[in-house]
Parts: C-alpha cells; structure tokens; sequence
C-alpha cells in the first residue's frame, strides 16, 4: 500500500501493464523525451528509461499518432494514444469518430480495437483552446467507451481495465487531480491522491461507486466536481441536509442501476458538470432519469453546468464559469424544497 | 525602406529589445506569481518578427501561435493593452477573454493568435483568400513553428495557397525544438524549406537570428506575395533561449547547445553589428531605458486597471 497522486498512479499502472504485456506501449507528444516532462502532466516520466522501444514521440500530428495507433491495434497491439490536452484530440477527429468507434462494430466484431485514448480536461487559467471539457461531445458517439477516474486509486484501476478491452476507450483525466509536480505542478491542484494497493487490481469500466451516503438528494459528479459535490454536500450536511454523492466514474457505458437507486432512495436529483450546460452530460443523465424514474422523482432534475460560452480566460471570468460549490449546494436546495412541496402537497 | 540609415536601423533595435524587455518583465511577474494565466515566450526570436513585420501595415495580416506576444509586439499592438490582457482586464486587447495564447488586435492586422498548433495556416490562407477575392493589395503571413509543419492542417494550408496562388507568406520559425523535442526527432529533411519544392512553392531559408538579413528575406517574399508572385515558405532558423512555456527548466537542450546559442541570439548579434556602424553603446542603452519606462507603465497601468466583474463572461456571444 502507498499514497499516490493520479500521475504517479497511471505511471505505475502503464509501467505493470507494459510489464505484463508486451502488446502495450505509449504513442504521444513529448511523452519520452529525456529531460523533458513525461507528458504535459508528467505521467509517462521516466518510463522512456524502462521501455525505450514502447514509448513512442510523435511529431505534432494528431490526426495521424490516432491513426497509427487504430492500425497497430488491428494488428494486435495496445496502444494508450496521449494527447497532450483533450482539446487536441479535435485535430484527430476523423481518426477517433470515423474510424476507431466505427472500426469494431462494422467489422462484424472480427477486428478488436484495444486503443486507449488519455484526455486531459478542464479549465485551468489557459485560455478558450486548452480548456474544453469534451466529455459531452465524445457521450453521444456509439463505439468509445468513457471512463472518468476522480482518485488515483480509480485512475489506475480503470486505466489498466481499459488498456485490457478490446474496445477504444476515452479516458478523460482532469488537469488539477493529477497532482503533478515540480515544474509542472497546477495552480490550484485538488488533492486526489489514494492509496494504492501492492497488488494488481482493476476497476470495471461501467460501474459507478457512491462516495457519500445520504437520504434527501441525490449529487451526481465526476472528475473536479465529484469533489465540488462532496464539498457540498458538507456544506449541506451542516444545514441538516443529507445529500448522496455519486461518482459514475465511467460515462459510457453508464452505471444506471447505482444512480437509479440512489434516486429511487432520495427523490430527486442534482448533476453536476464542468463543461456547457447545453448538450451537456447532464442533459443527457436528466434525460434518462426522467425516463428510468419518473414514478419515483418528486422534482425535476437539476443541472449545474458552465454556461453556454467558450471558456474566458481572465481569472474572475473563468471563476463565474466553473461551477463551484455554492453552486451546486444551492442547487441542491432548490430540488429539495420542490421535493418537500411535492411531498406535503 | 531607407532599409541602410541608422535610423531605420535603430528602429528595429528599438522593437526588437521592446519584445525581449517585454517578455523579460513578464516572466518575472509571472514567476512572482503576480500574473495569472501560463506563457510562451519569444526571447532569441525577436528578429524574425521585427524583420518580416516591417514589411506590413495595419491592414495586412497576421495569424500567430501559442508564443505570440513578439509577433503582436512587431505587428503595432501596444503593450499597454497587451499587458491588460495578461493580466485579465477587460481593458485587454481582447478584453480579458483571450489571454497570453490569444492575444490579437484586428485593428492592428492580427487575429487571435491560435494555440492549437498548425491551426493558424489555414486561416492565413483565407485571409489571403478573401484578399484575392476582393481584389486588394494586401498580404497575410502565418506564423508558426518547426512543430506545426507537421501537422495535416499546414500540409493542407500551404497547398491550397499554392494552387490558388495566395499573398501570403508561410514563416516558419525554425527554433529547432516543438516543446521538448528536438527537430532531429520530428523531421528527416535537412531544411524545412526544402518542403516548399513539394507545394510548388519558392522555399527559403534565412538565419533568423539576423534581424538584416530576415528583414531581406522577408521583402521579397512579401513583395512577390503582394504583386500576384503567389506564397513563399520562409523558413528561419533560430533558437529558443527561454523555456517553452513557464517554469520549464529545458533540461533536454544540451548545456552546449544553450550556451552556445545564448552567443547567436539576435539581440547580442544585433548590437555588435550596430556598434560596428557607428551607433554608441550609450544610444543602445538610452533606448532600452525608453523601452523599459513605457513597459513599466503599461504594468502599473494594467495591475492598478479593476478586475472584470465575473458576469462579464456572458458578454460577447452571438452579439
Ligand atoms: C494541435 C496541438 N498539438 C499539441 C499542442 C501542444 N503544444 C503546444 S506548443 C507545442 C510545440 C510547438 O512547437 P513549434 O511549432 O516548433 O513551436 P515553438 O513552441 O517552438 O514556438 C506543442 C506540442 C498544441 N498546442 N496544439
Ligand atoms: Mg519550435
């Protein structure tokens, strides 16, 4: 057992997985050069000194490193494709959407596509182009599984768990979890870190985990604001106020039973997401639940998004847009207070 | 251009030790912590900015890179809104909702500097487009690095160029590294310039590191662009002294290689040759006080400038 960061947990869980299995190797920019950063978040530091041949630097193209690695995984191997930040990945569009989540099932399932695609997301003071949350866009495309680990513990396990599918999976990891270091340490980092088991360990891919328990609403986040929703559900708590929080963890495919439960048991909902309010994850999980539960809610679902913007840079502007905590806990209140009206009426 | 008087020659000393002064200033205020955001620097570059931005007005354009406060610099923004801009106000250049990666005045002939890499050839190219168009007289130069020749979109960018014969110019600044990988790594041919023969395209390679000799270059890429010569790759060849972008230590440069590089560097170059042709050390210096006196004011200017009300965010969409 050891505490972890995120970086340090994903490096240790590339470095098993390349270990055990000499089909896996890392294709990315800047990810093995010696004295550089081990990625734009340091994850893969140091591993070029490991396994020279499997960490592999591309020049600056995207659309192509995607590509690549789509062929060598048709051919047998597993790559983990990093882009430097998720919003990059739009340079590889084709790549990802036309071909990867296509590649499997239009092959009749003949081909396998274990590809694993490191995203790192959220708004950090860079600006609009370093900035996207591209969970949203990538939920409504069939064939790419999406996984979100908020704790080291969860970023390891659901790194190896994608790094053994035999379907692409997106793994969305968020700028201030990792924990990074040195001269690449984030302003205003959140500690993620975990302890990490000695031995070998996944977490399955589609299966949320509830990080607090409670009765009257129910608090679904993942990434920055799972840990925004369990900061306001202390706020809540203090107001006498027992909020659920769950973390789904993976977005594709999606823990419907946890959450259904946990609704089931409270009456009403708050989904909480960094990115656009429209289209967004939360429109989508409002959407379903509405469908799955509408006998057992007793007010609408509420949303916590960003608002319909690109992401401003000044440090105010980018403050108003990410949710924050009062956000969410005031959200929460408002769904409660409907609840309780609907319950006396 | 009176391209051989001292003056003119003072001038570009002038603009060049602005941007190194400028970005000197900033890096110390952002390592204090006083400036929010991240930053790319253009400290060894100055003299392909000064020298090919010499060649264009307001009304000719620019499209620049996530290292873009030289080109602005060179291009006639004033550092005074630059620095706003840096610090988040919305008395920036682009209203505090840009920042160091997206810094750009149309008014002045720059869009928002693009920090996905590559992204701005294509848009150069429209704007060259829409020049052709319209039938005006004016040239586009899209700025970007040894790293983004790599990318589809500048492979796609300059061919349409060629084919439809655009003003524009494709400045390659070669500073040998795309974040911490060395050029060796990213590309098998010699010059990147030799590219250009693949577009049908003249391709040419100019030491960027000499301000005179970039200006040169410069011109007539600029001249054959502005009198239907169609696009010219300019590739020039120089060094990045300062980290990629913030706290970066550059451990993977060679000590050598810094050390030597630090010798080259365009202002260094620069001075002596201006020695050499009679200017006096002590002009040199009276125009870096100058330069230092109007960075210093644009920094009160910006750090005494109110912080944007946060709700100002949802200013600006679909106006
Ligand atoms: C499409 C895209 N991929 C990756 C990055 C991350 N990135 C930012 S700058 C950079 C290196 C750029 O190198 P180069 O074009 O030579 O410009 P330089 O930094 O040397 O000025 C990289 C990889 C990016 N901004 N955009
Ligand atoms: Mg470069």
């Amino acid at each position: 057992m050891a505490q972890m960061t995120i970086a340090e947990a994903l490096r240790q869980g590339l470095r098993e997985e390349m270990t055990r299995d000499a089909r896996v190797y890392c294709i990315g920019e800047d990810i093995g050069i010696p004295g550089g950063w081990g990625g734009a978040f340091t994850v893969t530091l140091g591993l070029e000194k490991e396994f020279r041949e499997r960490i592999i630097d591309t020049p600056i193209s995207e659309a192509g490193l995607f590509g690549v690695a789509l062929g060598s995984a048709i051919m047998g191997m597993r790559p983990v494709a990093d882009v430097q930040y998720s919003d990059f990945i739009f340079c590889a569009m084709d790549q990802v959407v036309n071909q990867i989540a296509t590649m499997r099932y239009m092959s009749g399932c003949k081909l396998t596509v274990p590809i694993t695609m490191r995203a790192p997301v959220g708004a950090t003071g860079r600006g609009a182009q370093h900035a996207h949350n591209i969970e949203s866009m990538f939920l409504g495309i069939p064939g790419i599984k999406i996984v979100c680990p908020a704790t080291a513990y969860d970023a390891k396990g659901l790194l190896k768990a994608a790094i053994r599918d035999d379907n692409p999976v997106l793994m969305i990891e968020h700028k201030l979890l990792y924990g990074s270091k040195g001269a690449r340490t984030e302003s205003g980092a959140v500690d993620a870190s975990s302890d990490i088991p000695d031995e070998d360990y996944t977490v399955p891919i589609g299966k949320g985990i509830i990080r607090r328990e409670g009765r009257d609403v129910t608090l679904i986040g993942t990434l920055l604001m799972m840990h925004r929703a369990v900061q306001a559900a202390e706020v809540l708590a203090s107001e006498g106020i027992s909020a659920e929080v769950i973390d789904p963890r993976s977005l594709s495919p999606f823990d419907w039973p946890l959450v259904e439960a946990s609704v089931r048991k409270t009456g009403c909902a708050v989904v909480v997401e960094e990115g656009p309010r429209t289209g967004g994850v939360g429109a989508e999980i409002a959407a379903s639940l509405t469908e799955r539960c509408a006998d057992a809610l007793l007010s609408p679902v509420a949303r916590v998004a960003a608002p319909d913007i690109p992401v401003p840079f000044s440090p105010p502007m980018e403050n108003f847009y990410i949710p924050d905590v009062a956000r969410i806990a005031a959200a929460a209140r408002s769904v409660i207070v409907r609840q309780r009206m609907s319950v006396s009426a | 251009m009176m391209s051989n008087s001292m003056e003119f020659h003072l001038s570009l000393y002038r603009k060049m030790v602005m941007i190194r002064q400028f970005e000197e200033r900033v890096k110390y205020l952002f390592l204090e912590g006083i400036m929010p955001g991240t930053i790319h620097q253009y400290q060894g570059q100055e003299a392909i900015a000064v020298g090919v931005c010499e060649h264009l007005a307001d009304e000719d354009v620019i499209t620049s890179t996530h290292r873009p406060h030289g080109h602005a610099i060179a291009k006639g923004l004033s550092v005074e809104s630059m620095m706003h801009e840096l610090f988040g106000k919305s008395t920036g250049c682009c209203a505090g909702k840009g920042g160091s990666m997206h810094i750009g005045d149309m008014a002045h002939g720059m869009a928002p500097a693009i920090a996905i890499v590559g992204g701005g050839a294509p848009i150069a190219t429209g704007m060259a487009l829409a020049f052709t168009m319209r039938k005006q007289p004016q040239v586009a130069v899209a700025f970007m690095g040894d790293g983004a020749v790599n990318e589809g979109a500048v492979h796609e960018a300059m061919n349409m160029g060629a084919i439809w014969s655009l003003p524009i110019v494709y400045v390659v600044e070669n500073n040998r590294y795309s974040a911490s990988t060395p050029i060796a790594q990213t590309t098998k041919v010699a010059n990147l310039a030799d590219r250009a023969a693949a577009y049908g395209m003249p391709g040419v390679t100019v030491d960027g590191n000499d301000v005179l000799a970039v200006y040169e270059a410069a011109g007539e890429a600029i001249h054959r662009a502005r009198t239907g010569g169609g696009p010219t790759m300019l590739e020039a060849l120089t060094y990045r002294i300062t980290g990629h972008s913030r706290r970066d230590p550059c451990l993977y440069q060679p000590e050598e290689e810094r050390k030597a590089a630090l010798t080259q560097e365009p202002i260094v170059r620069f001075t002596e040759f201006l020695l050499s042709q009679g200017h006096t050390q002590q002009a040199l210096d009276g125009v870096r006080d100058e330069v230092n006196a109007e960075i210093e004011r644009a920094v009160q200017s910006a750090m005494a400038a109110p912080d944007p009300a946060p709700e100002e965010a949802l200013v600006g969409l679909f106006v």
